[in-house]
């Protein structure tokens, strides 16, 4: 897994509710049986027209100001649905480190954490700002600083403050919560298997303890 | 402070804690299909690591199996190559699969308990959302990406944090006509898709307690439609019942000794849970999905909402239905019944029973998707399959088939398909499909009349 330490990138916004893993990546493309190439298909039916399979000029992952940007600022309750770690794959086979929502499904978030993609829990509020900024000005640069479990943005949305000039030189912050366990995982790029590999003794020794009634 | 039937489980399942970390859970049962698995096998063969317990894993093909001539090799190459390679992986590693064709293949939720391999006092998981189902037998039973997959082939364990405890109590009597799948799809309306997000979720009351089996499993399936890892109902007369004589079920001195443990599992009077919902089942009624996820749904009669944001509006463009309106009298072209939802003997009885001696509508395709191959045989010896042949429905083999449409079974663009399966997302069914959720007897009767109709009139008619 790659290490994640610190990152100051642009962000898609994409300020839909309940996007679920079968809008990330449909099931029709989960037939192969390795990882790669599911970033092509990312948000398939989003991006393209079914009917005539031609690009949708005006969604986000499609506009050329967002382009480079490694963020992906989504609605509540993002990743819901089917547990297909597909959808992972495909949002960092697209370019994709870190995906903010105000609130997301587990089995994602889970997924997500395990393939090195950050997922960052913030307030409704923070994200409303978040969205705002960058649908205004896609050039707004986002700070992940994952030591410090800090997300930061140049700028005040200009509805949270009267002075507009106030604003300037200014940035809107917020601290964020992970998993101490997962943090030491993501900023060393370790996964669970060697540590659960290196707990072998422990578990063999609960097995010999653990009740079994069938076969 | 009592133990919650949950507590109970996890707890004696625990093999390590991590100091301020997560805890180390021990797994009894690992399902898997061909979809989820091929990855994980790739990287424990990758890292040199072998498979620690194989005689804990149970295999079967069926998210991506065709529904048609399963006799005959598959005919798309990759679904080929991706049932090739479980085949290959198993036997490899001694992984006991029950493949197409084979008399115990099926619904990887749906062949489990009918096998016996689902108990209750279990922890069991699988690289699908939906083993929430198992928990219908007192089983902690959750959906896991496909790294965790691996974690598992390498560890028989998960490193996992404890979630919080929910109950959902329902009590009452239920109107006539009201089945499991409208329990469920009443609770999500009610509370949303997010309302059990990092949580466990146990369903309580006389509505649970008096379900079969097949119903309890149709509750708990839908558990992660709400954002619940899993759902747990107390196992009792009717789990012994049900699980006594199976394949896999403990014999003899065994099941008994198993039955006074199972006893010991459900939750104490006196625990307490981090989240608690009432509902009176009186309340109730034959439900209808109108949007884009589980929790958009109404009464069969009623209405749909005005207004709401732009998700709502969005949802609502893409399903072609307007604020305010009903879904009744709405024209429908295809009927699916079928999925780990409901696709189980009893689904099937309750929309023989409906479709008995009546003729399909000319303008809907009808397709029963059994949920294993033992149900297909019980339809075959209960005589239903000739009732629904006789009414103009269309038998298929077992498989997930349209429900997430990842074989040719897709619902064509810009239809509206009546479905017994457990999500409506945007083109779960095939690109452009539309889909509306609803249990296996509102399924039966659209497919009659060839629109939506108002179920409990003609029941109680």
């Amino acid at each position: 897994m790659e290490k994640f330490t610190k990152l100051t990138t642009t962000a898609i916004p994409l300020p839909i509710e309940n996007i679920d893993t079968d809008q990330i990546i449909p099931a029709r493309f989960l037939k192969a049986t390795d990882k790669k190439g599911f970033g092509d298909n990312v948000f398939r039916d989003w991006r393209y027209d079914t009917e005539d399979g031609s690009l949708i000029k005006g969604f986000p992952l499609n506009m050329p100001q967002y382009k480079n940007a490694q963020i992906l600022v989504a609605g509540d309750n993002f990743g819901c649905g089917s547990s297909r770690e597909h959808a992972a794959w495909a949002i960092v086979g697209f370019g994709i480190k870190v995906v903010i929502s105000s609130f997301f499904a587990d089995i994602f978030k889970g997924n997500a954490l395990n393939n090195g993609l950050l997922p960052i829990q913030v307030t409704p509020e923070f994200l409303k700002q978040l969205l705002d900024t960058v649908q205004e000005n896609p050039d707004t640069q986002i700070t992940i600083d994952l030591k410090n479990q800090v997300v930061e943005f140049a700028g005040v949305h200009a509805e949270c403050h009267t002075d507009p000039v106030e604003v300037q030189g200014r940035s809107t912050k917020a601290d964020f919560d992970i998993d101490p366990y997962k943090k030491v995982c993501m900023i060393n790029g370790y996964d669970d298997i060697d540590f659960l590999v290196s707990k072998k003794e422990a578990i063999e020794a609960f097995e010999k303890e653990r009740v079994v009634f069938g076969r | 402070m009592g133990k919650t039937l949950f507590d109970k489980v996890w707890d004696a399942h625990v093999v390590d804690t991590i100091p301020n970390g997560p805890q180390i859970l021990y797994i009894d049962k690992h399902l898997i299909h061909e979809v989820t698995s091929p990855q994980a096998f790739n990287e424990l063969e990758a890292r040199g690591i072998p498979i620690l317990r194989p005689d804990q894993i149970v295999a079967t093909a069926d998210h991506n199996t065709p529904t048609i001539n399963q006799h005959l090799p598959v005919e798309d190459p990759l679904s080929r190559n991706q049932l090739e390679q479980l085949s290959k992986n198993c036997k490899k590693h001694g992984i006991t699969l029950y493949d197409l064709g084979h008399k115990y293949n099926g619904i990887v939720h749906v062949i489990a308990p009918e096998l016996g391999i689902t108990q209750p006092g279990m922890t069991m998981v699988c690289g699908d959302s939906h083993t929430s189902t198992h928990g219908a037998f007192g089983s902690i039973a959750f959906g896991i990406g496909t790294s965790q997959v691996a974690q598992v082939f390498a560890s028989q364990s998960l490193l996992l944090k404890k979630p919080k405890s929910l109950r959902v109590s329902v009590n009452g009597i239920l109107p006539p006509g009201v089945l499991p799948k409208d329990v469920i799809l009443y609770i999500i309306s009610q509370i949303g898709t997010n309302a059990g997000t990092g949580y466990f979720c146990e369903y309580a009351g006389n509505v649970f307690e008096e379900m079969s089996m097949e119903g309890r499993m149709t509750v708990c399936n839908m558990s992660i439609e709400m954002g619940a890892r899993g759902g747990m109902i107390a196992p009792d007369q009717t789990t012994f019942d049900y699980i006594k004589g199976k394949k896999f079920a403990p014999q003899g001195d065994a099941f008994a000794k198993a039955v006074s443990y199972w006893k010991t599992l459900p939750t104490d009077a006196d625990a307490t849970f981090d989240k608690e919902y009432h509902f009176d089942a009186a309340d109730i009624a034959p439900m209808l999905t109108y949007g884009t996820n589980p929790g958009m749904g109404i009464k069969i009669n009623e209405h749909i909402p005005e207004t709401g944001d732009m998700t709502f509006e969005k949802a609502l463009e893409y399903m072609n239905f307007k604020g305010g309106s009903q879904l009744l009298d709405t024209p429908i072209n295809y009927v699916f019944i079928g999925s780990c939802t409901n696709s189980r003997i009893e689904d099937f009885r309750v929309a023989a029973n409906y479709v008995k001696g009546k003729q399909k509508a000319p303008n809907v395709n009808a397709w029963l998707v059994p949920g294993s191959q033992q149900v297909a045989k019980q339809l075959e010896k209960e005589g239903l399959v000739t009732v629904f042949e006789n009414a103009g429905f269309t038998m298929r083999e077992p498989g997930c088939s349209a429900c997430l449409a990842m074989n040719d079974d897709k619902i064509p663009s810009g239809e509206y398909c009546v479905s017994t399966s457990n999500r409506n997302f945007e083109g779960r069914q095939g690109q452009g499909s539309r889909t509306i959720l609803a249990s296996p007897l509102v399924a039966a009767a659209t497919a009659i009349e060839g629109k939506i109709v108002d179920i409990t009139k003609t029941i109680l008619a």
